[in-house]
């Protein structure tokens, strides 16, 4: 056709779908949407940008914007709970600034997550694509978000001069890659049931409401003394503990991330559950 | 790989769970006699697609007639795969195209160039053919410095003509399309009636959803007649048509003289 026949969509595509699948059928299904979408990492990290872009358009600072936001909630709470509290305020504002970034990436994931598929509805009756797609979009929009309020940490620490021991904070890295398997995981299982069920996205607010004041976030662990072992049955606060805890100094310690571990596997157990179940559903619920 | 695509069997229906089942229900069933049904799990639902059967190979152009809410939007998603079966099978081998959703998946808070990327990815392009289909998407929807601008800003002339050439612009080896692409036939711009035809002559199975009289005689070599979700008749498209409409048809004059000026019919597998 007019100068444009060289244009092929480059796969083939083979489809081959079936009603009445068996057990092994629906995993190796849902196996291959995880790994297909993972293989466009390319669209997944464009899509992610442009979410960014697209939300800060025409603003001047961008994305910085919600920096700035948060920098200032770290200072004013900072302050008003290291008098409220009597903390020592170099040794409370570092943490408190480090604990609301993370926070920050937790609660914007799994607020985004229950939206996985219900905010890409028209994409995905327009045309087939992975779920994963669309699950680890959400993921790396929001790793990018938290790439930029990570300013606020290193200003904090700029400006008190108080930096951590370098040599525990390597040890974070493995716990960020737990955190990259664990969000994935969340917004493939909640992005479905939400798509199915609408009172979902009202009783996750509620829990992670709940679950910042629970975690730690804005109080240090050891303000419970001797009880300091009950934090172990949160699995917000083991989860962010392996991230939170080397870069602050304080590496976790084996019960935490035993804890961590543990939580993620029966999280990645659900998930795989659910997904393998209902992949198929999903495109006729939205 | 030569294309092909085997439907067998397949049924799809909607479930509904919005609201009281129960009420709904009976409000349903009393109103539309034989499409809503109850499955084993006593849920409501639409059933969208009854056990439909359909072998095409290359060469094959299916046209799918039949009144609102037959369920030819449905069965050309099952095709691409958007909508899993309840019951049956669908298979598809060959590079596929489905142009069924009338904005495929454009945003108009992007710019064009940005909508156009996105489509070349979701499409599996490389980077280079992306900048191919940028240009000649950019060339054909003549939109030249709008290109860099938000689609919201678009005339809707402008927003038709950008969808169009973004749709056109790959050569699938099957294509899927939909009624609303044809919309308007008679005020086409003859510059995209041209490129439409080269492109449904270019693609070796071609399913096609249309009303229009002219387009199923003359592009098609088969038409299947879909009423309440299943497949009331299926052959030749001038019988099938004139048993769906009631009526003899016939093309018109008009379609007869361009067939005769340009020589030639996209039906034709090139
Ligand atoms: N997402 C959905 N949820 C519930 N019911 C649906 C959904 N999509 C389609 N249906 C139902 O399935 C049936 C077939 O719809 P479909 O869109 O395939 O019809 P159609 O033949 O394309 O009609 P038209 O000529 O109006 O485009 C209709 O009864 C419709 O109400
Ligand atoms: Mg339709």
């Amino acid at each position: 056709m007019d100068g444009s026949s060289h244009l092929q969509p480059s796969e083939n595509v083979v489809l081959d779908l079936a009603a009445d699948q068996s057990w092994g059928e629906r995993n190796r299904a849902a196996w291959r949407d995880v790994c297909d979408g993972l293989a466009q990492w390319r669209l997944v990290w464009t899509l992610a940008w442009l979410d960014i872009r697209l939300k800060y358009r025409g603003s001047v600072l961008g994305p910085f914007w919600l920096t700035l936001s948060t920098g200032a909630m770290v200072a004013a709470m900072g302050i008003l709970y290291a008098v409220l509290f009597r903390l020592e305020l170099r040794d409370y504002i570092p943490y408190l600034g480090l604990s609301l970034v993370l926070w920050g990436f937790v609660g914007a994931l799994v607020s985004d997550a229950c939206g996985a598929f219900t905010t890409n509805q028209g994409m995905i009756r327009s045309v087939r694509m992975p779920f994963t797609l669309y699950a680890a979009r959400i993921v790396v929009r929001n790793l990018i978000i938290l790439g930029h309020n990570a300013v606020v940490v290193v200003v904090a620490n700029l400006v008190l001069w108080t930096w951590p021991p370098a040599g525990v904070a390597w040890l974070a890295l493995p716990g960020l890659v737990l955190w990259l398997a664990v969000s994935l995981s969340l917004a493939l299982l909640l992005g479905a049931l939400c798509a199915r069920l609408h009172d979902i996205p009202p009783i996750v607010a509620n829990v992670m409401q709940m679950a910042f004041f629970l975690s730690a976030v804005i109080w240090k662990p050891e303000q419970l003394d001797d009880r300091q072992w009950m934090l172990a049955l949160n699995p917000f606060f083991c989860l962010l503990e392996v991230v939170r805890g080397p870069l602050f100094g304080t590496p976790p310690s084996l019960l935490v991330v035993g804890c961590a571990l543990g939580y993620s596997a029966v999280l990645f157990a659900i998930t795989w559950l659910v997904f393998a179940r209902v992949r198929g559903r999903i495109a006729f619920w939205l | 790989m030569t294309s092909s695509i085997d439907v067998e069997g397949l049924s799809l229906s909607f479930p509904l769970y919005h609201g009281n089942a129960r009420s709904l229900k009976k409000t349903v069933l009393s109103t539309v006699t034989g499409r809503m049904a109850s499955d084993n799990r006593n849920r409501v639902v639409v059933e969208a697609l009854r056990d439909v059967n359909l072998a095409l190979r290359p060469g094959d152009r299916l046209a799918l007639v039949g009144g609102n809410g037959a369920g030819k939007t449905t069965l050309l998603r099952a095709m691409a795969g958007i909508y899993e079966p309840v019951a049956g099978r669908v298979r598809v081998l060959g590079s596929l195209n489905a142009l069924v959703d009338p904005h495929l998946g454009m945003n108009p808070e992007l710019t064009g160039r940005e909508n156009i990327m996105l489509r070349g990815m979701y499409l599996g392009l490389d980077k280079k053919a992306i900048e191919g289909l940028a240009e000649d998407v950019a060339a054909f929807a003549e939109l030249t410095d709008f290109l860099d601008l938000p689609v919201r800003i678009y005339s809707s002339g402008m927003i038709v003509r950008l969808g169009f050439a973004l749709a056109t612009s790959v050569q699938p080896q099957v294509l899927l399309m939909d009624e609303w692409f044809l919309a308007g036939d008679a005020g086409f711009m003859e510059k995209a009636r041209v490129r439409l035809e080269n492109l449904v002559r270019g693609v070796e199975i071609l399913v096609l959803s249309s009303h229009v009289t002219d387009v199923v005689l003359q592009w098609c070599t088969r038409a299947l007649w879909m009423d309440q979700g299943r497949v009331r008749a299926d052959g030749p498209p001038a019988e099938v048509l004139s048993a769906y409409l009631g009526h003899p048809v016939q093309l018109s004059d008009w379609a007869q003289q361009r067939m005769a000026t340009t020589g030639s019919d996209p039906g034709e597998a090139g």
